[in-house]
């Protein structure tokens, strides 16, 4: 069995209003010298078999489809 | 001749579906439920995708809704300018997921889940669905999201400004951070259109903080009865 690991993170340009909530958090609770979070989200994905080429290019393929907004999002893939 | 048929689909998920289909009735037109499960349209002559959080809203709003048995009828009709098809709230993020319109719908940059009354104003009356107003024409109906936030690159917020493809926009600034205050676009053939405010719930005095909504569906109405001009195909 093979994990991929397909994260996903909102383009540098769009608005994080979630990691600005959470960069507010860090202030309050005291640690400092923190000056940007960022949000994104991690996708698990186990296969059955070896991830070969072309079972990476199918969750290359599901990323761009679903896992991913590409008007809003940028993603990375790796085998774990 | 008999009411047109306008369907109105549910999702798991959709809340709005009912209001949509009062809207409907009062606009004069006939609603039709259409279930997301089914890749049915039952022969309707458009379709609303009503507001809510379709399949909890999981993975992004309108993410997992996209690829619904339904919509698989529903894309190829309204893509190529056959279909009238209104996506309200989460049904205009639905239509952003399926590249039916450009751009997103991101969270309000405020933070805050916004409901209230609101004021947006047309700026594009030649659209199936707003043919029954004037450019400029301002109207009163509830905005109710959490991810309203319209975003786009900046060649596509070019192409609709050129194209006159923003069909709504919010009056004096946007409360949850859209660009160029978009409220509402529409695609090339004018016979899709998305907005986050919800003009269903704006058609009776008794309920709604106007009846301001109702152009929407009686637009509609217009269009499929050919009692307006037909909006010509810009490309």
């Amino acid at each position: 069995m093979a994990r991929v690991i397909v994260d996903v993170m909102l383009k540098p340009e769009i608005l994080d209003p979630q990691g600005q909530a959470i960069l507010g958090a860090c202030e309050r609770l005291g640690f400092s010298g923190v000056t940007q979070v960022r949000q994104g989200k991690r996708f698990e994905i186990d296969l059955e078999g070896e991830a070969d080429e072309a079972r990476l290019a199918e969750i290359r393929k599901l990323a761009e489809t679903l896992l991913a907004n590409p008007v809003i999002e940028d993603f990375s893939l790796r085998v774990e | 001749m008999a009411a047109p048929r306008v369907g109105v689909v549910t999702f798991p998920g959709s809340l709005d579906d009912r209001d949509a289909a009062r809207a409907v009735r009062i606009a004069g037109a006939e609603p039709v439920s259409l279930w997301h499960g089914d890749a049915d349209l039952k022969g309707v002559d458009a379709v609303v995708l009503p507001g809510g959080f379709s399949y909890g809203d999981y993975l992004r709003c309108g993410a997992i809704a996209r690829f619904a048995p339904i919509m698989t009828e529903i894309v190829p009709a309204a893509r190529s300018g056959n279909l009238p098809v209104l996506g309200i709230c989460n049904g205009f993020q639905i239509l952003c997921e399926s590249q039916l319109l450009p751009g997103a719908l991101t969270r309000n940059a405020s933070r805050h889940f916004i409901c209230r009354d609101q004021l947006i104003r047309v700026e594009a009356a030649d659209t199936v669905w707003t043919n029954g107003y004037s450019p400029g024409q301002e109207l009163l109906i509830p905005l109710k999201s959490g991810e309203g936030n319209y975003v786009a690159d900046p060649e596509t917020i070019a192409e609709l400004k050129r194209d006159n493809r923003v069909v709504v926009r919010y009056v004096d600034s946007a409360p949850n951070g859209s660009m160029d205050n978009i409220a509402g676009v529409t695609n090339e053939h004018r016979n899709v259109v998305g907005l986050m405010p919800h003009p269903e719930h704006a058609v009776e005095a008794l309920t709604g903080p106007s009846t301001d909504g109702l152009g929407f569906f009686t637009s509609l109405l217009a269009h499929l009865t050919g009692s307006t001009p037909v909006p010509e195909t810009a490309g």
